[in-house]
């Protein structure tokens, strides 16, 4: 099907274009109208695909075999390059140990495993379209008038804009070309370029900071990429077939070693613990990089691969492995993200977490879990795009991301504050997407073996959870100070993008009801031959709370209007205060009021959490590879 | 599964019943201290007194928010006693608390401000409990609807001790008693004056106070599930649980925070694991 090309190469097409075009309107046009036709035709897609079922697509493996291959080494020299100019023999190392055995499997193997059917589409695929299709392409829109005030703000920064762009979209690119590759060699590649895009925008400004964590993001896919390519190898070795369809049609013992190879692979990608430092550190990155990587791209390949291997997981020991380092990690990051002020670090942890949760569904890979899976991954994209651009949108303005100096927001960037509010309710409120995923994925565990351990995980983490989201849009809402409405000053269009977003999480919820019927419940009727779904009269119940939580503001014209009130200022204990928060404090002298939120350092403070983290991820992880690898090398 | 007329009977018989339960409240409790008390009847003059005052706030916006809280309150309620889905009934009730301290955060007090943050950390604190109590019932019912789990015929204190005593330690916290009212007290003389409410008067506190005699009727009711085999047990049962609280409030003294959460945490892993473990491995 050409439109799977299309949406391939379009992008690949587009920033080779934002390379060539000089810092000019014309460019800028050039990214608005390929962000109109990208996600267009994802929803094209939608459109033409969504009854079909799964259909594979014969494309032949050559030409694009040999340009994937020498594009593969020509990144592999980059990173090589790069490795020995700024000292990182880690890096060095993982990437010719990952060539080596690269090329090792194409010269031994992959002839013998050449097949026809290499690309694919599926409801799960038209889904990842759909969020790569419009979010991505939305973020790239928001970057437009995002990067031109970056540099204004940090001329010390080199502007680097052309190549900026270029990234973005060969992102897109291979994003879209992971959700639709059939042949697990060409998904093997556009997992690559990922991880070298994600590096290279790490490192966008060049400095120290983004040069270490960059590098650290490097190696940590790096390893997840050297356990692929093992994959791979173990396919060629033992003449499985390298169909994603064929391999998971032959499941069971056969495909179970590649299973966890790239579930392992898929969690160094999703940043679960030990391996969630590589994303909090790529928030040195521009922040509309960082809401790509942790709504439409990067994560979300590693959370796509391991629910693509769901079905091989489900009922296995290492399957077990994997889903109990996601419910580890959902639980520690939920907690960590208590003790952050710093809003990018904080979205951070929560992204961390849910996708913790994902890959705790995936490991599980019953069909109950899978369906809350998906349905995760969706909310998860929308809310946390529309986070990440609203808070780089308020740090442009008030010259912070810390959540403490955002109070008052509310007053002085009214439609921005109520955006993030959306996006925060979005995430953790019912009768929104994330809660209602999180309650699925809870009717999952409940069923599923050893569920008692993840039962509680989910159940604690909701405490944590509750508590961090709340903290922090309450902070929105406070006003020490009467503040002018400087939201004037804000570009209209990264608005219109916010403002769109934000349609998105409240129109999904609405949604999610014929999402669950057309796109999800179709895929895992076809894999698994069953389906789960929420009761009817709970889903009219969800969409009751929904209007009811839409109506209710609609109550503040009354409020507001009312003619028998009487403002008074707050209680001080019953000092002097001024209508501006001073009062008059001990011997006289005039404070102003400060208010600063609860952070429990003491008992869920990071350093701690996250020792105790890494130390049982690596336990589990190790369980897990050995399970696997030592009875295949003894085979 | 649903009976909506149920629900509809809740609205309006929950704050006669809750205004009852917090009037004999005040009047066990004042025997406990040696005195006589107030009447019966006093929770609902004083809440009627509070609609007749002079309607006075911080910000306009904060009466918006207590309204979300009592309407979900009143919904989560509703949504139990016409059967619903627990977890559903549960979230609901979160919401709404989410609307409390949102409402407390609005008005940029620092009494308010710490009362809005402890609410929030006895919310962070009883929520596993709470859904772990959805889940022991699913566990020993096959069902998370309350209409199910109300007309299962076994008893469900046998089947869940170890949760009805996490529950009962956590009741403490939600019903927002000592020694775990850290968020709010019922005297304005004490350090954290009125907490979360301490900016809210009028008919804005009368709302609050309406809203809590509806959540004390919707845990009644979760205590009730718990013996709902039989009638007459719950009905004793009930009404025991509540004395307890009462006694128990009456002999503590408030404790920190930091004890408040970790105290109910340790309380509920160790009895839900100790209670869920046997649905697991029988």
């Amino acid at each position: 099907m050409e439109l799977l090309l299309f949406l391939i190469l379009f992008p690949l097409l587009t920033a080779i274009l934002c390379l060539a075009l000089p810092e000019h309107p014309v460019r800028r046009w050039v990214i608005r109208a390929s962000a109109v036709l990208i996600g267009g035709g994802s929803v094209y897609l939608l459109t033409t695909a969504y009854n079909k079922g799964s259909q594979l697509i014969e494309i032949p493996h050559e030409p694009a075999g040999t340009a994937m291959l020498v594009i593969t080494l020509a990144i592999a020299l980059l990173i090589l390059y790069l490795g020995v100019r700024y000292r990182q023999p880690v890096a060095v190392a993982l990437i010719l140990v990952q060539t080596a055995v690269l090329l090792y499997f194409e010269l031994r193997y992959a002839p013998a495993l050449a097949m026809e059917s290499n690309l694919f589409v599926d409801e799960f695929s038209i889904i990842m379209a759909m969020i790569i299709g419009v979010i991505g392409s939305l973020i790239c829109v928001y970057s437009i008038s995002y990067m031109r005030c970056y540099h204004e703000h940090h001329p010390e920064i080199e502007d680097r804009r052309r190549f900026f762009f270029f990234i973005m979209f060969a992102f897109l690119s291979a994003m879209f070309g992971i959700v639709f590759s059939n042949n697990l060699l060409w998904f093997f590649f556009f997992w690559e370029v990922t991880t070298l895009a994600s590096f290279l925008l790490i490192g966008y400004s060049r400095t120290d900071e983004a040069t270490k964590n960059a590098f650290l993001a490097l190696k940590m896919n790096l390893l997840g990429g050297v356990a692929f390519a093992v994959a791979l190898l173990y396919i060629g070795m033992i003449g499985a077939p390298l169909g994603l369809d064929r391999l998971l049609e032959a499941g069971g013992a056969v495909a179970l070693v590649p299973a966890v190879l790239i579930a392992f692979a898929g969690i160094t990608k999703s940043a679960q613990l030990p391996f969630s430092s590589w994303l909090l550190g790529a928030m040195v990155a521009p922040t509309p990089v960082s809401a790509l990587l942790h709504s439409s791209t990067m994560v979300k390949a590693g959370v796509y691969a391991i629910i693509k291997f769901a079905p091989v997981l489900a009922g296995t020991v290492p399957g077990l492995m994997v889903s109990l380092v996601g419910g580890v990690t959902f639980f520690l990051a939920s907690a960590m993200a208590i003790t952050q002020s710093n809003a990018k670090r904080l979205l951070a942890y929560s992204t961390i977490a849910n996708l913790g949760l994902v890959v705790a569904c995936g490991g599980i890979g019953t069909y109950e879990a899978v369906w809350a899976a998906i349905l995760l991954i969706i909310f998860h994209a929308v809310a946390k795009s529309l986070l990440f651009l609203s808070v780089g949108t308020v740090e442009h303005q008030i010259h912070s991301r810390d959540v403490e100096d955002m109070d008052g927001l509310i007053v002085t960037m009214p439609r921005v504050a109520a955006m993030i509010l959306i996006g925060i309710t979005g995430m953790f409120l019912a009768p929104f997407g994330m809660l209602i995923s999180k309650w699925a994925s809870l009717r999952a565990f409940i069923d599923a073996p050893g569920g008692l351990v993840f039962v509680l995980l989910i159940a604690f983490g909701s405490g944590v959870t509750l508590f961090f989201w709340t903290k922090w849009l309450g902070r929105l809402i406070t006003r020490p100070l009467v503040e002018e409405n400087v939201e004037g000053r804000v570009n209209r269009e990264e608005l219109s993008v916010l403002f769109v977003l934000s349609v998105l999480v409240i129109g999904v919820c609405l949604l999610f009801p014929w999402i669950a019927r057309v796109l999800i419940e179709p895929y895992i009727l076809t894999i698994y031959g069953h389906v789960t779904q929420l009761g009817q009269d709970n889903v009219l119940i969800m969409i009751l709370m929904l209007v009811m939580i839409l109506v209710l503001p609609l109550t503040m014209f009354y409020f507001r209007n009312g003619r028998d009130r009487r403002k008074l200022d707050v209680y001080m204990g019953g000092r002097p205060t001024t209508t501006d928060m001073h009062f008059t404090g001990s011997a006289g002298i005039e404070r102003q009021l400060a208010l600063h939120n609860y952070y429990l350092e003491g008992y869920f403070g990071e350093g701690k959490l996250m020792k105790i983290g890494v130390v049982v991820a690596v336990l589990l992880i190790l369980t897990m590879l050995e399970l696997v690898i030592v009875p295949a090398v003894i085979a | 599964m649903i009976s909506w007329e149920y629900g509809v009977a809740f609205l309006i018989l929950a704050p006669i019943i809750g205004g009852l339960v917090a009037g004999i409240d005040r009047r066990i409790t004042a025997r406990m201290q040696g005195r006589v008390g107030p009447p019966i009847l006093q929770s609902f003059y004083d809440v009627g007194k509070l609609f007749e005052k002079e309607r006075a706030f911080v910000r306009a916006s904060q009466n918006f928010y207590i309204l979300g809280y009592l309407v979900f309150i009143i919904f989560s309620g509703a949504l139990f006693f016409a059967g619903g889905d627990l977890l559903l009934v549960i979230f609901a009730l979160t919401l709404s608390h989410v609307f409390l301290v949102v409402g407390a955060y609005s008005v940029t007090s620092p009494y308010a401000l710490i009362g809005a943050e402890r609410e929030l950390i006895q919310l962070m604190a009883v929520e596993p409990m709470i859904i772990l109590v959805s889940v022991g019932f699913y566990l020993a019912t096959g069902s998370f609807y309350v209409s199910d789990i109300f007309s299962s015929t076994q008893p469900m204190i046998l089947l869940l001790p170890g949760i009805f005593l996490g529950f009962f330690y956590a009741l403490t916290m939600k019903l927002r008693k000592s020694p775990f009212d850290i968020a709010t007290s019922h005297h304005a003389h004490q350090e954290i004056v009125k907490g979360v409410t301490t900016e809210f008067s009028g008919s804005t506190l009368g709302m609050v106070e309406i809203a809590h005699w509806y959540e004390a009727v919707l845990l009644l009711g979760i205590t009730w599930l718990f013996f709902a085999w039989n009638p007459v047990v719950a009905v004793g049962a009930v009404v025991l649980v509540y004395i307890a609280e009462i006694f128990i409030d009456n002999t503590n003294a408030r404790v920190k925070w930091g004890f408040a959460l970790q105290s109910i945490w340790v309380v509920t892993l160790v009895f839900s694991v100790a209670n869920l473990a046997f649905f697991y491995i029988g």
